[in-house]
């Protein structure tokens, strides 16, 4: 059970349980309470995985969510997730990691010929490498950034996981639980206030959890913590949720959270969610985010091995694992001092602290000579050595000159660095608020609110326990007041010790190397480089904004928290314009990277979308039929029998529907009933059609525009009483023409006394279509005569279908006699099942939608969004006759005398008829008039609409063409792969030009 | 996500439950066969596209389904004011003094 580098004694970790788990297929251990990282330290591997660009070798550099390097792949359920950041992955008995971006094995990597070759990896090198020669694309250059891009492979599986959701409400939401998180959560609680307290971590307490150089209320901080924690805990006001990120802080004080529930378990209980996703409006929102530590920019600073100092600190004091046995302190700040100590402490040989000032604080530097440390003041790193991991590091001495002297070589196993702290301002930014720089605190700090918000402690550049305790406090009370104008007494604990340090760097080092053959790396999960940032910045490139994306650097996953200052400082020298003049990019949702699947919730699979069911959806699957998605509607397509494929379904549909019947279910059109006095007045203004002498009892299509003049929709439009219709709309257009009238009515003519109710759900609705149809309905329907006398064509009446109430409506899309019958939807299926019953005796058959658009293009009548695009008006589409010629305005009118509406050229829609009537145009085939047009010749049009007509005997074909209806008789041509094809003009209207059919 | 206040319902939802109609105040021409073309494009296409302060519609479609209007800071995303459908459109200038613009 050799854990090499754990400690003795002390920590968080549980020693008397030892975990087992592989990495790379290796068994190694470590202890309830380590992350991945921490057990993986304790076992003496820093390696773990490969750089993105370059192939470097790469290490564990820090102890929180911004970790760059350590991204694994972690197996669950037989699967493997990638790009888990192994500084958040809890250990627990049989975890199974791998480490990515390496082929054949991570000690040994091919890619790695990348950083030989890097002078072709430049900054921009996507913009730059892969632009000619153009034939590369597809063979070489695409092939090749696949294979490389990202990090880690894919899940081959589904994800097998479920995730929840929720909304909350709150008066405060406070995101960090470090001192002044805590504290606030205390302070806001105490006032009745209702608190959400939300952490990354498994525990809550943050930096508190590994300072052990400090006391509060001379108890050691972790006590504290866990006494503040259960005290929150006992208040039935608070909510504490843990391993929960802030991600996301959107308008109006909507922030969400992201849980994760069940990863850290071994064996979770299968009905939790993987995690979720928490959907908080805090009416004031407090953040607590605390600051991270800034990589040093020195040549080779990316060598496993090497950490950032507070890191090394939390690895030891919390989880019990030292970083090395031989450690080199590189620091520009007093806060790694204590790093040093600590080591020393547990007996760790701290070869060196080389800090970068010439004079540090007396103070430590006494601290050190008493522990026996050596101490290298104005001091640099200026190179690494090592292959998988770092063996000694070189020293650089900083002369007044400004440059530097080689100051020899120090052999360690470990390097801790530290240039100093950053805000954490990344949600604040999030809430829309501009940073402002702090030159005291050498940073940015969160300016202004714009939203119901603050930031305490160090992600306000507060530091020192003491400080951040009392500011926590102040943020808690403050939250609380605002938000319910409650306060509430309570005392304030207080803290000895832990004293903010001085110090800091931002930028690239100076070293004595050959610039142009060392790396210095500024963002390492996407490898960009000192000289990257500085060759932007020669090749043009001048605001922040244009060198990020040129170089790329801050746009890892950890969306530069660790690099975007160094990188500023760099542009900044390079721009040779002050840093607070370049400006910080701005930080956008997610704070760490989000699964997809927290987003999608429940909504995947059968809960993707609603599925509406026709009344006849049963009987359709029973026998055999197929179904299309019409939206969100399953609606039958065709019924193939005896093996038939589509067409032969089709066309045998088609022949039974004008010999004998047809029975087809409707239920999918548009209703909306329209009822009050001023009903017909509404429906003139709306529609093209006249509607006030439309008598009670009979029928109309109706046209609907918008006001530019072009159709948006049609359908047949019943009037039952004077002050009574029942209008229908297409299948897709019901929404948008019930919202168009609502806005009309509301909006434009408040003063019109009409109520419009969508009805499309209320009734299902048979459609029975043919020769014989009268003869099927009339064993039914009772109330009326259903003779041609008293009830022609275009008629609605009420009557009862089975002696339930019904809307039968005599009107045809097929061109033959046709009813359609309107019943209560819950009265669907049975309507359904008799009628269906009763056409086998006729010899009839159900037929599906794509039967019904052969049938109606055979009579030309026209579908809204096929046969027109959104640019065609009534005239276009030949339907003149629609639009009400003495009507003072309806929708529409005045947008058609525009100059554009009413001039030549404008598509018009005719019908194609084949030379070879065997042959059936594409939709969506180009017209032209020459046989052999020269390429770059516009189109005279489209084909819209193209079947094999069993009536005909043939192929038709509708298409909007170029002044078409002058061209009726002549011949055009559809070009296609295989030659040109050539088509005569016709009229729209294929079969019974007369309508002798309908008049029966 | 934001809150809007509907002045019909009286209370404050989400985003999710209203639907955006763009720019409030373009009058549909009353005698429509008297607008010029240009008049007719005018009230069809041109809209201002505020930066800053906003007229707006919005409907209150997943509630009390009412078309109402809401004066909003298109930069910042907060709303100034609600107020019913036909209601004047309030003074742009002086609430944009008010919320310190
Ligand atoms: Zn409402």
């Amino acid at each position: 059970m050799s854990q090499p580098f754990r400690t003795e004694k002390g920590g968080r970790i549980d020693r008397t349980a030892e975990l087992t788990f592989t990495f790379d297929g290796e068994e190694m251990h470590g202890y309830a309470g380590d992350t991945l990282a921490s057990a993986l330290l304790a076992n003496g591997v820093h390696l773990v995985g490969r750089s993105f660009k370059y192939h470097r070798p790469r290490g564990i550099l820090t102890a929180g969510s911004e970790e760059p390097n350590a991204l694994v792949g972690v197996y669950r359920n037989g699967d493997q997730t990638p790009n888990i950041r192994a500084t958040q992955v809890e250990l627990y008995q049989g975890l199974q990691v791998i480490s990515q971006n390496r082929f054949p094995s991570l000690g040994f990597d091919i890619g790695a010929v990348n950083d030989l070759l890097s002078p072709l990896f430049p900054a921009g090198f996507y913009y730059k490498t892969f632009m000619w020669p153009k034939a590369f694309w597809d063979r070489v250059y695409e092939p090749i950034i696949r294979s490389a891009a990202g990090l880690g492979k894919p899940p081959k599986n589904p994800d097998h996981d479920t995730y929840g959701n929720l909304y909350a409400h709150c008066d405060v939401l406070i995101a960090g639980s470090g001192p002044s998180g805590l504290a606030a959560a205390l302070a806001a609680a105490e006032t009745g206030a209702s608190v959400i307290l939300c952490d990354e971590q498994a525990e809550f307490g943050g930096s508190l959890l590994s300072e052990n150089s400090a006391t509060i209320d001379g108890k050691d901080p972790a006590v504290w913590v866990s006494e503040t924690v259960a005290r929150l805990e006992a208040m039935d006001n608070v909510t504490l949720l843990r391993r929960t990120t802030a991600f996301g802080y959107f308008a109006y004080n909507f922030v969400a959270l992201a849980e994760r529930v069940t990863e850290h378990l071994p064996d979770p209980d299968p009905r939790l969610p993987r995690e979720r996703l928490w959907q908080v409006r805090a009416k004031e929102v407090v953040i607590a985010a605390g600051a991270i530590e800034r990589p040093m920019v020195f040549p080779e600073n990316d060598r496993p091995g090497i950490l950032l100092a507070d890191a090394g600190r939390t690895y030891l004091n919390r989880y019990g694992v030292k970083v090395g046995h031989r450690v080199l302190v590189a620091t520009a700040c007093d806060t790694a001092w204590q790093a040093a100590f600590d080591l020393a402490d547990h007996g760790v040989d701290v070869v060196a602290i080389a800090d970068l000032r010439e004079s540090p604080p007396e103070s430590l530097v006494a601290i050190a000579a008493a522990r026996g440390i050596r101490v290298e003041t104005g001091c640099v790193v200026t190179g690494t050595l090592g292959r998988n991991r770092i063996r000694a590091a070189l020293l650089g001495r900083l002369m007044t000159s400004g440059k530097v002297a080689s100051g020899g070589q120090v052999d360690c196993d470990a390097l801790l660095m530290s240039g100093g702290w950053t805000p954490t301002v990344s949600l604040f930014s999030q809430s829309r608020g501009k940073v402002v720089w702090d030159s005291e605190a050498g940073a940015f700090v969160p300016g202004t609110s714009v939203q119901k918000e603050r930031s305490t402690g160090a992600a306000n550049g507060l530091y020192g326990l003491q400080a951040t305790l009392a500011d926590g406090y102040a943020a808690g009370e403050g939250a609380a007041r605002a938000a319910t104008g409650k306060s509430a007494t309570i005392s304030h604990s207080r803290a000895t010790g832990g004293e903010a340090g001085n110090g800091g760097i931002l930028g690239a080092l100076p070293h004595d190397r050959n610039a142009a053959r060392v790396k210095a790396f500024v963002d390492f999960q996407n490898d960009v480089t000192a000289k990257d940032v500085k060759l932007a910045v020669r090749e043009g490139m001048q605001s922040i904004e244009h060198i990020k994306r040129y170089t790329t650097t801050g746009m890892a996953t950890d969306q530069g928290r660790l690099s975007n200052m160094n990188a500023l400082q760099i542009a900044s020298g390079a721009l040779e314009k002050p840093l607070t003049d370049v400006g910080l990019t701005t930080f956008r949702q997610p704070f760490t990277p989000t699964t997809f699947g927290l987003f999608a919730g429940v909504s995947r699979g059968d809960f993707f979308d609603p599925v509406r069911k026709t009344p006849s959806h049963d009987w359709v699957v029973d026998h055999g039929g197929l179904f299309e998605d019409v939206g969100q509607w399953k609606r039958a397509w065709y019924f193939p029998k005896d093996g038939e494929d589509m067409h032969a379904a089709v066309e045998r549909e088609c022949r039974i529907v004008r010999k004998s019947v047809g029975l087809f279910d409707a239920s999918t059109l548009g209703k909306i009933e329209v009822v009050g006095p001023d009903a017909a007045e509404f429906l003139e203004r709306m529609y093209t059609n006249p509607w006030k002498k439309l008598a009670p009892g009979r029928c109309r299509y109706g046209l609907l525009l918008n006001d530019a003049g072009y159709i948006t929709d049609d359908g047949v439009i019943g009037r039952l009483a004077d002050d009574r219709f029942h209008v229908t709309t297409t299948t897709g257009g019901a929404p948008s023409v019930f919202a168009t009238m609502e806005d009309y009515l509301q909006t434009e003519w408040p003063d019109l006394d009409v109520w419009i109710t969508s009805t499309t759900d209320q009734y299902a609705v048979a459609a029975i279509q043919g020769p014989k149809a009268r003869e099927v309905i009339a064993p039914f329907i009772e109330g009326i005569d259903l003779s041609a006398e008293a009830l022609p064509h275009m008629s609605v009446r009420e009557a009862t279908f089975c002696g339930i109430p019904c809307r039968l409506f005599r009107i045809s899309f097929t061109g033959e006699l046709g009813f359609e019958i309107n019943v209560p939807r819950r009265h669907g299926k049975m309507m359904w099942d008799t009628l269906a019953g009763e056409i086998e005796k006729h010899d009839g058959t159900a037929y599906g939608t794509e039967a019904m658009h052969v049938l109606r293009a055979e009579k030309g009548y026209i579908i809204v969004g096929q046969d027109t695009d959104g640019t065609v008006t009534p005239q276009d589409a030949g339907m003149s006759w629609a639009i009400g010629k003495k009507k003072f305005d309806f929708v529409g009118k005045r947008g058609l005398e525009r100059p554009d509406l009413k001039a030549e050229n404008r598509k018009q829609l005719v019908g194609l008829l084949t030379r070879d009537p065997k042959v059936k145009l594409e939709e969506g085939a180009q017209v032209t008039r020459l046989e052999q047009p020269p390429i770059g010749t516009p189109a005279e049009g489209h084909v819209t609409s193209s079947y094999f007509s069993p009536a005909l005997e043939r192929t038709i074909a509708l298409a909007v063409v170029k002044n078409g209806h002058a061209l009726v008789g002549q011949t055009l041509y559809v070009p296609m792969p295989e030659g040109s094809i050539p088509v005569e003009v016709t009229g729209t209207v294929f079969y019974d030009k007369e309508g002798a059919r309908l008049n029966v | 996500m934001l809150l809007i206040y509907c002045p019909y319902c009286e209370i404050e939802r989400a985003e999710t439950e209203f639907h955006c109609g763009g720019e409030a105040h373009i009058a549909r021409p009353s005698d429509p066969e008297k607008a010029t073309d240009d008049d007719w494009v005018e009230f069809l296409y041109m809209r201002s596209n505020t930066k800053g302060i906003a007229a707006e519609r919005w409907r209150h479609i997943h509630g009390c389904g009412r078309f109402f209007n809401a004066v909003r800071d298109t930069v910042s995303d907060k709303f100034l004011t609600f107020y019913k459908a036909g209601d004047p459109r309030p003074d742009l200038e002086a609430l944009a003094r008010e919320a310190g613009k």
